[in-house]
Parts: structure tokens; C-alpha cells; sequence
């Protein structure tokens, strides 16, 4: 039997909307309501609020906390301040990773990691196997609410629904605090979209009344909700990482260029695996490419050179709502990653060029 | 929905409006609505001749690809060419400006055998 999808504490809202909704990691999940396009556009010009509360969260707490998570995590959490966010990862020995995350350092001895909705059990298995008596575990990931506002109007709309500070709140940093009357809200200057903004986790039985704060006051703004579909070409519009996608248990840090979140100076769990990688170098480096001839490149599609032989497989395409470039992340052997490099994607039996390009696309 | 009067419809949310031995081909409102917004509409077949169920040709979203099938037999005479420049019409308009293929019919009576309006509302649960 089908095991019935979960449902975020705003599933009746979508529903009111008219959301087209999709199963995602076990939940009835929203794609878009008013087209992805619009949504995307949305957020690059104005604003957009999405429902992301089928993430995961823990709460790590305890005198071995910090010594637990830097061994578990490849970035340097010794590094984080109270109230700051860090990107990382949790290595996976097959030479990838279990799931990259985000680590927030709540108070001295307290964090709290956000994992995908896809990963939460096999995080949660590999946060008991390694925690000492001296950490204990929480997952939070049902009580919490996840909200994200994003655009350049965010912080105009976030103001109007609450008296922190939330404009001198920098990239990466977190204030918990009052929204709409309700305490207790962390606001965290983050997202996936790289149009700047906010994610909000509120506690579950509040999210209804958050979202509706927050629609009503992003009125005047242009404010639209959006689903999944947009939060996916946004990420792939600035090259950012997906696990499943980009990223994978054989697949990490290191051939997806996300080296910046990998601290060798620390040790941490199969790190030999990556450091083997990082000074052998890899089989295949990701690149984004844009299409010269009309195709949309899709996950999984191969990728070959000039005489046909394949050199690399599509991780995510799209075309671009922003530009109208039909583009795309893909994984290729180390002589074709240079910028200019032509690539041919097979796309349903045709060859189509393409050529390698900087990353972000916008 | 909108689902016209005049026109036939296939299981594979296609519609056809059939005039004499020729017919103009197109996806449905409910087809555009699934797909979402599309960004191009290829096809490479104009001047062939296809037998009913064969692919003439593809559409492209942001999020997907679908397959166009032939509704009935018949030899594409013209695509619509304005589609590339503004394959959105077939979103915002799928029975008028976003008009695919130009057939002619083989066979006339193939057309009138394709689901009814009220058959097709019917396939899709309505």
C-alpha cells in the first residue's frame, strides 16, 4: 500500500490557492500556483513566500556538541558565532555526501542543522551512530514550520510584520524574535534563491497565521506564493547545489565546487575520501553550460564530445525565466570544464551543442 | 475549463477543428494548464505523412516535456510559425494563437470517430 503523504501545517492554504501540488520527499507539496515563471520572475523583481516546511531540523545540544558536529560536518564549526548559520555537509562513505545542511548556532552549547526532507532519516541515523552521552538529539523537524520570504522587497515586508532588526541582520545570521505577535520565531537571513530574503521557522501551530501576516502586508509589494517549481530554477539560475540532483552519496563537495564548505585543517568523518579526490583530482568536475542550439537539457541526459562519445551526464536543466537561455548543470570529464568548452547534449536522440559557461547564470 | 463546442478531442488532450478535408490541431486548455508554461514547441514534420497515434512533434515547459501525437492520419500541410516567436500563446490561448499543425485528413470520418466535448469532459472526470 501507498503510504499517505505527509502535510505541511499551510497544506489547507495551498489548497484555498489553487496550487498544483506535487509529491515531494513524502509530501503533498505545492509545484506553483500562478506558473513558475511568474513566481520566478516574482521573486528576482519583487518578492515571493514559500512553504518550506517539509525540511528537516534537529536540535543538537550539550558540552560535545561543537566536538560532535565538527566531526560529522566537513565546515568549520568552531567558526560560528552565536546567531549565525553555517552551509555544510555530512559525508556519506561512498565518497559523497548523506546530505548538505545548514548548522545554526542557537547559544553556547545549543545548535539546530536543516536537512532535506528526503534525508531527515538517514541524517537522524548517522547523528545517533556518532553522538557521545555528552550531546543529546532532538528532531524538531514535525513542530517546525519552515517559511521562506524572498526578493528584494523581503526585508520591506518583513519590517512591516515585526520590530526586529531585521534590516542590519547580515547574510547568514539568525535574531529570534516577535512576528506578527507571535514569539519565539527565528529569522534567519538565508535561502536558496539568491535573491536575498529571509526563512522563517515558526512553530507549527503558527504558521497559518505567519503566512497570512506576511501575504497581507507583501500586497502592496507584489508579493506571490511559490512553489517548488520556482525554487528549483531559481537555485539553478545561481548554481547552487540539490541533493539528488547535483549532489549524491558518490557525489560531493568536491567535484560539485562547493570546496569552500570542506575544512581539511579539521578532521571529520571520511575525510580521506575527499582529501584522495581533492589532491588526485576527480573523474568529472560540474559545469554550467547554456544550450547554442534550441533544447532544454534534462536530468540525466548524456553529454558528449565533438566526435559523439559521452563525457558527462546532465544534473539539472531548464530554461532560464530570467534571461530566456535554455541552461544547465552537468557533470563532465576534466578536459571539457573550461569555460567556451562546446559540450553536445543528447537530447531525446539529437545531439545538441552547447558550451560550458562561468557559473551563476544571472 | 474550457473545453469549445466545435471541436473534437483525443485521450491525449488533443483537439481538432476539422474544415473539409483539412484540420488545425492544437493541445487542450487542460493539456497547457498540466504542462505549464511552455517554452518552445518543436516540430519537424511538416510535409509528412503520419498515421493516427504517431509523434509529430514536441512541447517543451519549464518543468517538462510531452510528446504531440497525431489525433488522426493525415500529412502536415503547415506548423504554426508564430509559435516560435511566442509559444506562450499556447498557454494563454490553446484553441485559437496556439494552434500547432495544419493536416490534411486522409480520412474525414476519423475526425467525427474522436471524442465529443461532452466525452472528453467526461475523460477528464468533469
Amino acid at each position: 500500500m501507498e503510504k499517505a503523504l505527509l502535510l505541511t501545517p499551510l497544506h489547507p492554504v495551498h489548497i484555498q490557492l489553487g496550487a498544483r501540488m506535487m509529491p515531494f520527499a513524502g509530501y503533498d507539496m505545492p509545484l506553483s500556483y500562478s506558473g513558475i515563471r511568474n513566481e520566478h520572475l516574482s521573486v528576482r523583481n519583487a518578492c515571493g513566500l514559500f512553504d518550506v516546511s517539509h525540511m528537516g531540523q534537529f536540535r543538537v545540544e550539550g558540552g560535545g556538541a561543537l566536538n560532535f558536529l565538527q566531526h560529522i560536518t566537513t565546515n568549520d564549526v568552531a567558526r560560528l558565532k552565536i546567531r549565525q548559520a553555517q552551509y555544510s555537509c555530512i559525508p556519506h562513505p561512498d565518497g559523497g555526501i548523506v546530505d548538505d545542511l545548514l548548522v545554526y548556532r542557537l547559544a553556547e552549547q545549543q545548535y539546530m542543522l536543516v536537512v532535506n526532507a528526503s534525508r531527515v532519516d538517514e541524517v537522524a541515523d548517522v547523528l545517533h551512530a556518532y553522538a557521545g552521552a555528552d550531546c543529546s538529539i532532538l528532531n524538531i523537524s514535525e513542530e517546525t514550520a519552515l517559511l521562506a520570504l524572498q526578493g528584494p522587497m523581503a526585508v520591506d515586508i518583513l519590517e512591516a510584520c515585526t520590530t526586529e532588526a531585521v534590516r542590519e541582520l547580515a547574510y547568514y545570521h539568525f535574531v529570534t524574535g516577535v512576528v506578527d505577535g507571535v514569539e519565539g520565531i527565528l529569522i534567519s537571513a538565508t535561502g536558496y534563491t539568491g535573491a536575498g530574503g529571509f526563512e522563517l521557522y515558526i512553530p507549527r501551530a503558527s504558521a497559518v497565521k505567519i503566512w497570512d501576516a506576511l501575504m497581507k502586508a507583501g500586497a502592496v509589494y507584489g508579493l506571490l506564493p511559490c512553489g517548488l517549481g520556482a525554487r528549483d530554477t531559481l537555485r539553478l539560475e545561481k548554481g547552487y547545489c540539490l541533493n539528488g540532483y547535483e549532489l549524491s552519496y558518490s557525489s560531493g563537495p568536491v567535484e560539485a565546487r562547493l570546496d569552500w564548505i570542506v575544512r581539511y585543517n579539521k578532521d571529520f568523518i571520511h575525510k580521506n575520501l575527499y582529501l584522495s579526490k581533492k589532491t588526485g583530482g576527480c573523474d568529472r568536475y560540474l559545469v554550467g553550460f547554456e544550450m547554442v542550439d534550441k533544447g532544454i537539457p534534462r536530468h540525466d541526459f548524456d553529454i558528449m564530445n565533438e566526435s559523439g562519445q559521452k563525457i558527462g551526464v546532465v544534473s539539472s536543466g531548464s530554461e532560464s525565466p530570467s534571461t530566456g537561455k535554455l541552461i544547465g548543470l552537468g557533470f563532465v570529464d576534466s578536459d571539457h570544464q573550461n569555460e567556451g568548452s562546446s559540450l553536445w547534449i543528447n537530447i531525446r536522440g539529437r545531439s545538441l551543442k552547447a558550451k560550458v559557461v562561468k557559473l551563476p547564470f544571472v | 475549463m474550457n473545453i469549445p463546442d466545435h471541436l473534437r478531442y483525443t485521450a491525449d488532450h488533443e483537439w481538432v477543428a476539422r474544415k473539409s478535408d483539412t484540420a488545425l490541431v492544437g493541445i487542450t486548455d487542460y493539456a497547457q494548464g498540466e504542462l505549464g508554461d511552455i517554452v518552445f514547441v518543436e516540430i519537424e514534420t511538416v510535409g509528412q505523412a503520419l498515421r493516427q497515434g504517431d509523434v509529430f512533434g514536441t512541447v517543451e515547459a519549464v518543468k517538462t516535456v510531452s510528446d504531440l501525437f497525431m489525433p488522426v492520419s493525415g500529412t502536415l500541410l503547415e506548423k504554426n510559425a508564430g509559435l516560435d516567436s511566442t509559444p506562450e500563446a499556447v498557454n494563454s490561448d490553446a484553441y485559437g494563437s496556439g494552434w500547432m499543425v495544419r493536416i490534411q485528413l486522409d480520412d474525414p470520418a476519423q475526425v467525427d470517430a474522436l471524442m465529443s466535448p461532452d466525452e472528453y469532459r467526461k475523460h477528464l472526470g468533469l
